[in-house]
């Protein structure tokens, strides 16, 4: 399915025009959004739409490994959830004037909550990715996924921090002249935090780095013989990616005001599979699709039926059995100038 | 004796996930197949025979509606979808077999509803018996550790001495090779996935007097399967047995005696705590420890 | 992207405007699960708040009201996203219906910062009990230790002199053996956290049995008591040692799939379908006739919570905008509760009698849970000494 998304990269001139086009009128429409919400009545929508933005961070950066590197990660939750943990103790910490093991003091900065989730995420990912890389294929799956419930029980039993009931933070996070509080400034913020992960993604991928990790997920052989050697590309992949996921994850939880263990479960490791594989993997829009298109499609069906999961089932049977490669790949036979 | 009992319950716990790991290795191993929809089969077993159960009052028809009723489900879902995705990379097949899981959640959901579902034990089976003074062991659960090694002997015998079972063991090295050889793949597929059916079928109707029967059952049971399926190496039924037997022995070893280690060292409330939720993690580092020791796992050669 | 969400703009539009319409009736929020294991309390919870407005005749305290019902997966996230869409589209002050404490450490904080009120059928984590206590957060219920501690004072009377303790490796489960053993005036001889997905407790068992307690102490809700008591039995410990448990390890659904697993179990609940008040009868009745299975504890909290959100609905004239005035004709807790006694406690958390329960075999055959006697009366919880509203 990717190696189209391979193909695309000298499309025709029209072709290329008209992608502009499009792109431009999803980021303005992304940017509009708050006040077509509000202009409709839906102020919710706004909300809603900020869980999209921050579920396609992290699924943008489970692409990158999964998509463009061809790590089929079943645990990437995990760091999804330790970067939530970090901005919830932070804020912890901060409420209770006490110090974290004794001496890291707690903050309510935003701009001390976010690096120092994707520092720790990373940390986590290069740890988890230094064993995991050594397997492949199906071991490699089942290894981060054994990570992420270790990892996930770890917080189960965390007493302190609110164990299974989950970490509380009263308030948000806050910036410098910004309010946080404030639902339509909060989806900004996760829209810029989106729109940076986004440039970084594409910088990547279109980097000999990116280029390499593509030729290794189809060759792995061709690339060792080019004198590539694949562990460290992969392992620095996964700490990448591991940062972005810790980056939603406190962006999460500084929107829920909320982390708890739900947040490293294995079936939020599946979810986020679903969103990239759903969208397209190892395309750059598909995360951003399939995280629109799951969030979206559950939000509405728990409010039409209590058997929400019926027709939830049966979309996501039909698309993959008739798409081949995603929503990207469905809207991508429906765009002309297709090379 | 304690050790000995709890040694006991390892084997029946280890022999209750060897009957889920058998189906979902082969399926795995051979078809190349990840198939999530393996817990729902599991399932669909413990529905069919609580249903019967119900009905009939029969403990043995109850099994065979288990079998059956997976079984079938198995080759239904082979068929419908399972069969065109064979072609696919394995993100397509979790994709839709995690579809499927939700369809066959909810269906169940809306055919029995939300209640958990009652099977009685055969009364032949309630009771205990002292096994050796001091050791006193349910009946029932020495029945399914003997209709484990039944299953685990009746499996083992066709696979190293019949034909289709020389297939399923090249199938498992080289799918291509089994495809060469002008072997009906589709034919051999559907058995397969009907066979490792059967077995989640069984595990399910076997679970359903000691468990809940209730929808999210299969999803419980699941993970550990797969864990059980990785450790061994995939694709050998030899693996899945003693993976399983290892994992089962291992986490009802750390669950019986690491909190009493621990109490040594430390106060007895933390001890407890940190004992349970180490125990929690047992199984998945043992699977990590192996994977890292031996990378494709226990019984398969690696390469 | 872009076809998704303009269809699901015009969706979401025509939902909200097909609402706005109908505004006469006051709306209530209600989030619940109804999906998973957990599915069958939310459903409990659900079908008997709908009772109650039914039987007011599409009514509660005299006001048309209209109930939105919403499944929030036990997923925090998700209930969040409903509460904020019920909050902030369909303009709904007055929510109530969660089952699982950590979909309410999530939602419960948004409901209130918004001026909304939520009244607790279920969950009452000790989060929102003590210092945590707020001025438009009320419960029905109880507070979950209050669950255990009753528990422990059963076993006392039961004139138990040592005891073993089993629960899951999470909060509640910790509350849980905390709050048994804060009553409890005997020996522990052993504490055993099991895992959150364990579905086989051999293990667990033959350490009980080694252990030579006099009675057994159990906190596994829902499916995972099912399991627990069925092979408890099987192990043949049923008949050796006694087990006194709270309310959650055994509920009218469970006790169904539990069957002659269960016999001779001790409860302590502060409800009971054998209840001799005229509230209670006039629900069962209702409930059997409406429903063709047993109500739980859950059920009979929900209806509670709908008949006090009634009763404050009947003081303030149908209107909700002023919590002040709200929370004044709540806090008199002016109707007849099912379970008899009832009156808020000083963090607005319930004050009322406790009772000792068995399961017993009628003529019939069929097991009941039965009424056996009061064990503590007006008790409210340990944490409402640190509330100060």
């Amino acid at each position: 399915m990717s190696s189209e998304a391979i193909a695309q990269t000298a499309p025709a001139q029209p072709a290329l025009a008209l992608r502009l086009i499009v792109a431009a009128v999803i980021v303005a429409l992304l940017i509009a959004l708050p006040f077509i919400g509000k202009a409709l009545g839906l102020e919710s929508f706004t909300g809603l739409a900020t869980q999209v933005l921050i579920y396609a961070i992290a699924a943008m950066s489970l692409n990158l490994i999964l998509g463009y590197g061809g790590m089929v990660s079943f645990g990437h939750a995990a760091f999804f959830g330790v970067g939530g943990y970090a901005a919830g103790i932070l804020y912890f910490h901060f409420a209770d004037k006490s110090d974290f093991l004794g001496f890291i003091p707690g903050s309510n900065a935003l701009l001390i909550a976010l690096p120092v989730a994707m520092l720790v995420s990373g940390i986590m990912a290069a740890i988890i990715g230094a064993f995991s890389l050594r397997t492949g294929g199906v071991q490699f799956i089942m290894i981060t996924l054994a990570f992420a419930q270790m990892l996930f029980f770890l917080f189960v039993s965390l007493q302190t921090y609110g164990g299974d009931d989950g970490l509380i933070m009263r308030r948000r996070q806050i910036l410098p002249y910004l309010d946080t509080r404030d639902g339509t400034t909060f989806y900004y913020i996760a829209l810029a935090m989106l729109a940076a992960w986004f440039v970084l993604t594409f910088c990547i991928v279109r980097s000999r780095f990116g280029f390499v990790l593509n030729g290794m997920r189809q060759n792995e052989a061709r690339m060792a013989a080019m004198g590539y050697a694949p562990y460290p590309y992969k392992l620095v992949a996964f700490i990448i990616a591991g940062m972005g996921a810790g980056l939603a994850g406190a962006l999460m939880a500084n929107y829920l005001r909320f982390a708890s263990p739900d947040m490293l479960h294995w079936t939020k490791s599946g979810e986020l599979m679903m969103m990239v594989i759903l969208g397209g993997a190892g395309t750059l829009f598909g995360p951003l699709l399939g995280a629109t298109a799951l969030v979206l499609l559950e939000s509405f069906l728990t409010a039409y039926t209590e058997n929400w999961q019926l027709p939830l089932g049966i979309i996501l049977l039909v698309i993959v059995l008739f798409s081949h490669g995603g929503l990207s790949a469905l809207i991508r036979r429906f765009m002309p100038g297709k090379p | 004796m304690l050790v000995l009992e709890q040694i006991l319950n390892g084997i029946q716990f280890g022999i209750a996930l060897f009957l889920m790991s058998a189906g979902l290795t082969l399926i795995f191993g051979i078809m190349g197949v990840i198939n999530l929809t393996h817990g729902s089969l599991y399932m669909v077993g413990a529905y069919a025979a609580a249903l019967v159960a119900a009905k009939t009052g029969s403990a043995l028809l109850a099994l065979v509606a288990g079998l059956a009723g997976a079984a079938v489900a198995g080759i239904v879902i082979e068929a419908l979808v399972i069969r065109r995705l064979y072609a696919r990379d394995h993100l397509d097949q979790v994709l839709a077999t995690f579809a499927l899981i939700l369809i066959i959640n909810q269906t169940a959901t809306m055919l029995f509803g939300r209640q958990p579902l009652f099977v009685a034990m055969p009364p032949a089976l309630s009771h205990s018996v002292t096994l050796l003074p001091g050791l006193v062991y349910p009946v029932y659960r020495l029945v399914v550790i003997a209709v484990g090694l039944v299953v685990a002997l009746g499996l083992a015998l066709p696979i190293n001495r019949t034909r289709i079972g020389m297939l399923v063991r090249a199938g498992a090295t080289s799918r291509e090779m089994v495809r060469a050889l002008g072997v009906d793949i589709r034919l051999l597929y559907t058995i397969i996935f009907g066979l490792g059916a059967l077995l989640a079928g069984l595990a399910g109707a076997m679970a359903a007097p000691i468990l809940a029967v209730q929808v999210g059952m299969g999803e419980q049971i699941l993970i550990l399967a797969f864990v059980v399926v990785v450790i061994g190496g995939v694709g050998s039924i030899r693996g899945a047995f003693y993976g399983a037997l290892l994992a089962g022995l291992i986490d009802t070893m750390l669950r019986a005696f690491l909190p009493g280690l621990l109490r040594q060292v430390m106060a007895g409330s933390n001890a407890d705590a940190l004992g349970g939720g180490l125990s929690s993690m047992g199984v998945y580092l043992l699977m990590a420890i192996v994977l890292l020791v031996r990378p494709k796992g226990l019984f398969v050669r690696q390469s | 992207m872009r076809v998704t969400t303009i269809v699901g703009a015009l969706t979401a539009a025509l939902i909200g405007a097909t609402a706005a319409v109908a505004q006469e009736p006051l709306k209530i929020g209600l989030i619940t699960t109804l999906s998973g294991p957990g599915g069958y309390l939310g459903q409990d919870i659900r079908d008997a708040f709908n009772l109650a407005v039914k039987m007011q005749g599409g009514k509660l305290g005299g006001v048309p009201v209209s109930v939105l019902v919403e499944d929030d997966g036990l997923k925090p996230g998700q209930g969040k996203q409903i509460a904020d869409k019920m909050l902030k589209n369909d303009k709904i002050k007055l929510f109530t219906g969660i089952v699982f404490s950590n979909v309410s450490g999530a939602v419960v904080p948004d409901i209130l910062d918004a001026d909304g009120i939520y009244v607790s059928p279920n969950a009452a984590p000790s989060t929102f009990s003590g210092k945590g206590c707020q001025k438009n957060y009320y419960v029905v219920s109880w507070q979950n230790d209050a669950l255990h501690e009753t528990a422990g004072q059963n076993a006392n009377e039961l004139g138990f002199k040592s005891a073993f303790l089993i629960a899951p490796n999470y909060q509640a489960g910790k509350d849980a053996l905390a709050g048994f053993k804060r009553m409890f005036k005997g020996k522990i001889l052993g504490e055993i956290y099991t895992k959150l997905d364990q579905t086989d407790f051999s293990a667990e068992l033959a350490q009980v049995r080694a252990a030579k307690p006099e009675m057994v102490f159990q906190f596994q809700p829902g499916g995972l008591g099912i399991a627990f008591l069925r092979q408890y039995q099987q192990a043949g410990l049923n008949t050796e040692i006694p087990m006194v448990v709270a309310e959650p390890s055994l509920d009218a659904i469970t006790l169904k799939a539990v069957g002659e697993a269960a016999l001779g179990l001790n409860v302590t609940s502060h409800w009971n379908s054998d209840f001799d008040n005229a509230a209670n009868k006039e629900f069962m009745a209702a409930w059997t006739k409406e429903y063709n299975r047993p109500p739980t504890y859950y059920a009979s909290q929900s209806y509670d919570a709908a008949l006090a959100i009634g009763a404050a609905l009947k003081g303030t004239g149908g209107k909700v905008d002023d919590t002040e005035a709200f929370r004044k004709a709540m806090l008199k807790a002016d109707f007849k509760s099912v379970r008899g006694n009832f009156k808020f406690g000083p963090n607005q958390h319930p004050v009322q009698d406790w009772y000792a329960l068995k399961v017993e075999k009628a003529a019939d055959g069929t097991l009941s849970l039965n009424t056996k006697r009061k064990i503590i009366s007006a008790y409210g919880d340990s944490f409402a000494q640190d509330c100060k509203l």
